[in-house]
């Protein structure tokens, strides 16, 4: 982003933040409602966390992306979430998998590889999937996952059923010739379909100003003839504010939108990559100080009276032992065997009964 | 028995399906209003309405990824790529997304999805346009890979693709559109992974599929009348799930084998076909296992000389004569 | 109880990292999310990131070091607290370890019950030691002939080398088998061997390409054991002439009238059921030098060199004393074929207590052999060869085999590896007794 259109952004994005408590999707929230959104942000971050810590000490195999300062987003925008709406998104998913409600145990099984696993220790931690709670997961190529985002709201609007579809990518992403095919086609056909941009800032170790050209990354949907937003992704009010309005749009209009929120990670792109060759550690403490999601929603929530010591201590502490839990579960746990590997292939394998198929489906001698 | 085009064998087989299921939907570049670039389509759209056929603009990644989505929430997309040839710049969303997102989630999704059009060359179109990557697609565990070679077999084997409940790839050709054999009236279906034996003999088998086996019918009819040779001829139909046994069977019965297939020759079909024969059947083998494929570089334009490079009915009688020595 | 740091894993391809520099020192107040010390990976350098809260009590691994994952690295814990450098667990990562390698050294000397087989780590076991090889087979040449035809042949009990090939490059197939069958041809058994193939035309250029080949495991490990036994066992040699008529004429017999029932005896069948029951009279022979004692084998486990792709193995007939001439004739045919593919087991190749190696076939007049340890002797078999000889005072033509006995000093005396040769000479000369 050029110095002009950053600072045209925080000045959008402020002013969205003023209105953010005042929308009426925030200013409805009962008290346990706002608990509940801070207890899944620290409960996320507690998790990976853990998980880090699992990662070092050799429990977790190849790449760990940790989505440790981003939470408000992701806790924002699920949220939201009716029997209708879907999401989908990144490999940065375990936000998205606790906000949409899923157990950690599993979850974090499958960091360990291990049967208990949410993909029966198949996917890994960039493919985590929950069909039930309308979670289609976890992609691991970049950009990749946003056509089916379309498709999950072509899916909806075809079936006639009143639901939005959220696909979520980074900012590394915008530059994938996928996405932009997807704009097209919702755009085109007016699907329920919001694009959320998570911009942390840095796609792996490339910056924005090194990565994106022109004005702004959400900007591109105009040429699409798309609406679009900046949001603060520091603040789960702001996320809810701005998603809601055009998730509602969506669900009543069967209109696509573009959403770039504004975030940050405070870990390297993945846990094992450099994070000192592209940026500051005086900027990753600045935002820490300065915007962490949690301590912000803490505070607000306090001067709201919402929350106490006492409160915030007992969250904590139950974040930390849902986590030391959650690894404990994973460690008692077996891992696949051998025979596991082919099953999950082909669902007339996994379902012999309902078999029409004949010959050979897998070619080992 | 009335005789139809392939072409209109494909078009009954959608439009049955169409009429069956609710959410089946055909989508694709120029499949409603145009007809389709082959005509496969033609009539679908002022039947069935624009929700039910879709034209999509030209960007493959784009409404394929649409489409493994929509499939995953239960729509069941029958998507049309104008050629097969432009798989390559879907690659990601047929065969990162649609082909491992049951494997991932642990088995919680499936993707009932049909991407059918034409594979092959011979009509001069170059080789960007020419491919043909049933081998290619095969080679991923997840999906299935069918090429018919017969307006009945083509009508059969898509109604069962559209049925799948697993990403069915549907690889046709477009010098067989407008063939014309019987198609069995009413409901016919034919089952994914039965192999179909296309002519009986005894002295030397054929394992083939798609237009080859028009090819291989024409070289067994020269064999039989001017070498007193009698060939057997093993359609495939189906890549992936693969009806191995029929060609064992047809192997134990004549002892000498010839693969024909239009592919490069590395690491084809035929290369695993023939690994599994020798494997499954070395006694019975009276001489090594030949193969015939295109001739090893992309497809050439000249006319004439891309017939050549091609398996074709001369070709074949070759091949067979060499495999018989 | 203090909290010992170990090398964490901190990239998905990491075994070892390197700590580069130690951002806090010992005696430090730390705190959970500080970082401790600069750790290089071999993608990136990255920050050792501290879990707990307390004191660093005890840096165990200077700046500089390469650690494996999981090694120690510091302890954090409460101020005063005592901590030793705890043991090196390295389970995985840490490559070190010297003791490993000597330990089949030490148990070598002790190797005690017998157990023929030298101790071997790998599965490749027996045939490392192996004494020069038998060429089984080499002489008959390739047939080429389809894989159907061959099944045919052997269902029909046709001698495919007696059949013509009308496929390519001659190959024998199907119809050619059916001919031969028709026409009676090549019935097995009637077949004579052809020469050993020779090729001498001289042709420009060089012989083979100039290269250095890497020593395969296989070769190594028989380079290794082979030098060993040759310079660490005292071998001595002892010659005998053997005449080879009565045998020949024996198994000609004998073939000739088991012709239909497919058994052809070789030479070699002879010579193994023979110093079985040689090791019988002269069982001084069949012992095992351990270092502090000798030890006396009960049964005669007499094995045989076969040579494979790159290598040799000696499989053994087991019990060899109790076996007719016919059992170990089968018994060889089918662990020579398990040889050649590689598919012995280490059963089946390993407690030998004897060893034959034959390079008879191959032409060979005499030669000497290496000791296949613990073995006390080996014996190589020359060809039979025709030549003059005196009987009854006359000059007539003999047939003659020149059989050499290598004996380990250390258990088998002169004396009694000649009472061996002589017994093994009397039983040969007198074929009829392997038969009783």
């Amino acid at each position: 982003m050029t110095k002009k259109t950053t600072a045209t952004a925080e000045k959008k994005a402020e002013k969205d933040a003023n209105l953010a408590a005042k929308a009426p999707v925030n200013a409805g929230l009962t008290k346990d409602q706002r608990i509940e959104l801070y207890r899944k942000m620290v409960r996320i971050r507690r998790f990976e966390e853990r998980c880090l810590r699992a990662y070092q000490g050799k429990k977790i195999g190849g790449f760990l992306h940790l989505y440790i300062g981003q939470e408000a987003v992701a806790v924002g925008c699920c949220s939201l979430m009716g029997k209708h709406d879907h999401i989908i998104t990144a490999y940065r998913d375990h936000g998205h998998a606790i906000a949409v409600g899923m157990d950690t145990k599993p979850l974090m099984a499958e960091l360990y590889g291990k049967v208990t696993g949410c993909s029966k220790g198949k996917g890994g931690s960039m493919h985590y999937f929950d069909p039930t709670r309308n979670f289609w997961g976890g992609h691991g190529i970049v950009g990749g996952q946003v056509p089916l985002g379309a498709g999950l709201a072509y899916a909806i609007k075809y079936q006639g059923l009143k639901g939005a579809a959220m696909a979520f990518m980074g900012d590394g992403a915008v530059n994938q010739g996928a996405v932009h095919e997807a704009y097209n086609l919702a755009a085109l056909w007016d699907l329920p379909v919001i694009f959320v941009i998570e911009n942390n800032r840095y796609s792996m170790g490339t910056s924005q100003d090194r990565s994106s050209a022109g004005p702004g990354l959400a900007q591109r949907a105009d040429a699409y003839g798309m609406e679009w937003a900046l949001c603060d992704g520091h603040d789960v009010y702001a996320v809810r504010a701005t998603m809601d309005k055009f998730l509602t749009r969506a669900r009543e209009e069967s209109k696509p939108a573009v959403v770039e929120i504004d975030t940050y990670r405070y870990r390297g792109h993945s846990v094992a990559d450099p994070d000192k060759t592209y940026r500051e550690k005086t900027e990753v403490e600045e935002y820490q100080r300065t915007k962490d999601p949690i301590t912000l929603f803490q505070q607000t929530l306090r001067n709201e009276g919402v929350l106490n010591d006492e409160l915030v201590g007992q969250i904590d502490t139950e974040a930390r032992e849902e986590a030391e839990n959650a690894a404990a579960f994973s460690e008692a746990s077996p891992f696949p065997t051998v025979e596991d590997i082919q099953k999950d292939v082909y669902w007339e394998v996994d379902n012999p009964a309902q078999r029409t198929s004949e010959g050979r489906l897998f070619f080992d001698n | 028995m009335p005789v139809i085009s392939y072409r209109e064998a494909i078009r009954h087989a959608m439009a049955e399906e169409l009429e069956r299921d609710p959410n089946v939907v055909i989508l694709g570049e120029e499949v409603a209003q145009f007809h389709g670039a082959y005509k496969v389509t033609e009539g679908l759209l002022a039947k069935f309405g624009p929700k039910r056929i879709v034209d999509t603009p030209i960007s493959e990644a784009g409404f394929i990824g649409m489409g493994v989505g929509a499939s995953m929430l239960g729509v069941r997309p029958v998507m049309e790529l104008m050629f097969w040839s432009f798989y390559s710049v879907a690659f990601d969303q047929i065969l990162n997304n649609a082909a491992n997102v049951r494997y991932m989630s642990g088995g919680q999704i499936n993707c009932p999805i049909v991407i059918r059009g034409p594979a092959n060359g011979g009509t001069n179109v170059g080789a960007t346009h020419s491919h043909t990557p049933e081998n290619v697609l095969a080679n991923h565990p997840g999906v299935k890979v069918v090429v018919p070679a017969t307006a009945a077999d083509a009508k059969g084997l898509l109604k069962s693709a559209i049925r799948d409940n697993d990403p069915v790839f549907f690889l046709e050709n477009t010098l067989l559109y407008g063939e014309k054999s019987e198609v069995p009236e009413g409901e016919h279906i034919v089952p994914l992974g039965r192999a179909d034996v296309k002519r009986e003999g005894t002295d030397l088998t054929i394992v083939t599929y798609g237009r080859c086996v028009l090819h291989s019918l024409k070289a067994a009819e020269v064999l039989e009348k001017e070498h007193d040779i009698s060939v057997e001829i093993v359609d495939l139909r189906t890549i992936r799930p693969l009806d191995i046994d029929t060609v064992l069977k047809s192997v134990a019965k004549t002892h000498r084998v010839l693969i024909v297939e239009e592919q490069k020759p590395f690491a084809s079909v035929g290369s695993q076909i023939s690994d599994m024969i020798q494997r499954a059947a070395f006694d019975e083998l009276d001489g090594p296992i030949h193969r015939l494929s295109t001739i090893d570089a992309p497809a050439i334009y000249s006319p004439p000389v891309e017939t050549e490079q091609l398996p074709n009915p001369e070709r074949i009688l070759k091949a067979a004569l060499a495999a018989l020595a | 109880m203090a909290e010992i740091i170990e090398m964490p894993k901190l990239s998905d391809t990491m075994t070892v990292g390197t700590l580069v520099k130690w951002l806090k020192k010992e005696g430090d107040v730390v705190k959970s999310g500080d970082m401790l010390a600069e750790v290089e990976t071999d993608k990136a350098t990255m920050e050792l990131e501290c879990f707990f809260d307390g004191t660093l009590l005890k840096i165990f691994t200077p700046e500089g070091s390469e650690v494996a994952l999981g090694e120690p690295l510091c302890a954090v814990g409460k101020p005063g607290e005592t901590v030793e450098a705890p043991k090196s667990k390295a389970p995985e990562a840490a490559p070190a370890k010297e003791e490993k390698p000597e330990e089949p050294k030490e148990e070598k000397p002790e190797e005690p019950k017998g157990d023929p087989a030298p101790k071997s780590e790998s599965s490749t076991g027996k045939k490392e030691t192996a004494p020069p090889p038998e060429a089984p087979a080499a002489k008959e040449g390739r047939i080429r002939i389809s894989p159907l035809a061959k099944k045919l042949a052997a269902e029909k009990g046709l001698d495919p080398s007696r059949i013509t090939g009308s496929g390519p490059g001659g190959r024998i197939v199907r119809a050619d088998v059916l001919a031969a069958e028709k026409s009676g041809s090549a019935k097995a058994g009637s077949s004579p061997g052809s020469g050993p193939q020779v090729s001498g035309f001289s042709r420009p250029g060089p012989i083979q390409e100039e290269k250095s080949v890497p020593v395969s495991k296989m070769r190594g490990v028989i380079a290794k054991r082979l030098l060993e036994s040759k310079t660490t066992i005292p071998h001595f040699y002892l010659d005998i002439e053997v005449d080879a008529a009565p045998l020949l004429e024996l198994r000609q017999q004998l073939n000739g009238a088991l012709d239909s029932s497919g058994v052809k005896l070789s030479v070699n069948d002879f010579i193994l059921k023979a110093s079985a029951e040689a090791l019988r009279r002269v069982p001084a022979v069949n012992c095992s030098w351990e270092q502090t004692a000798v030890k006396h084998h009960a049964a005669a486990h007499v094995s045989f060199a076969v040579a494979i792709e790159d290598g040799l193995i000696t499989p053994v007939v087991r019990d060899a004393h109790e076996k007719s001439v016919f059992a170990i004739s089968s018994e060889v045919k089918s662990l020579a074929r398990l040889a050649k593919d590689k598919k012995l087991q280490p059963a089946q190749y390993t407690g030998g207590t004897f060893c034959v190696s034959n390079l008879g076939m191959m032409g060979i007049d005499r030669f000497s052999a290496i000791i296949n340890p613990p073995n006390a002797a080996i014996l190589a078999v020359g060809t039979t060869v025709k030549k003059p000889v005196v009987k009854n005072d006359q000059i007539v033509i003999g047939q003659r085999m020149t059989l050499t006995l290598s004996c380990d000093h250390r258990v088998v005396d002169g004396a009694v590896g000649a009472q061996f040769l002589a017994a093994l000479r009397q039983l040969l000369e007198a074929p009829a007794l392997l038969l009783v």
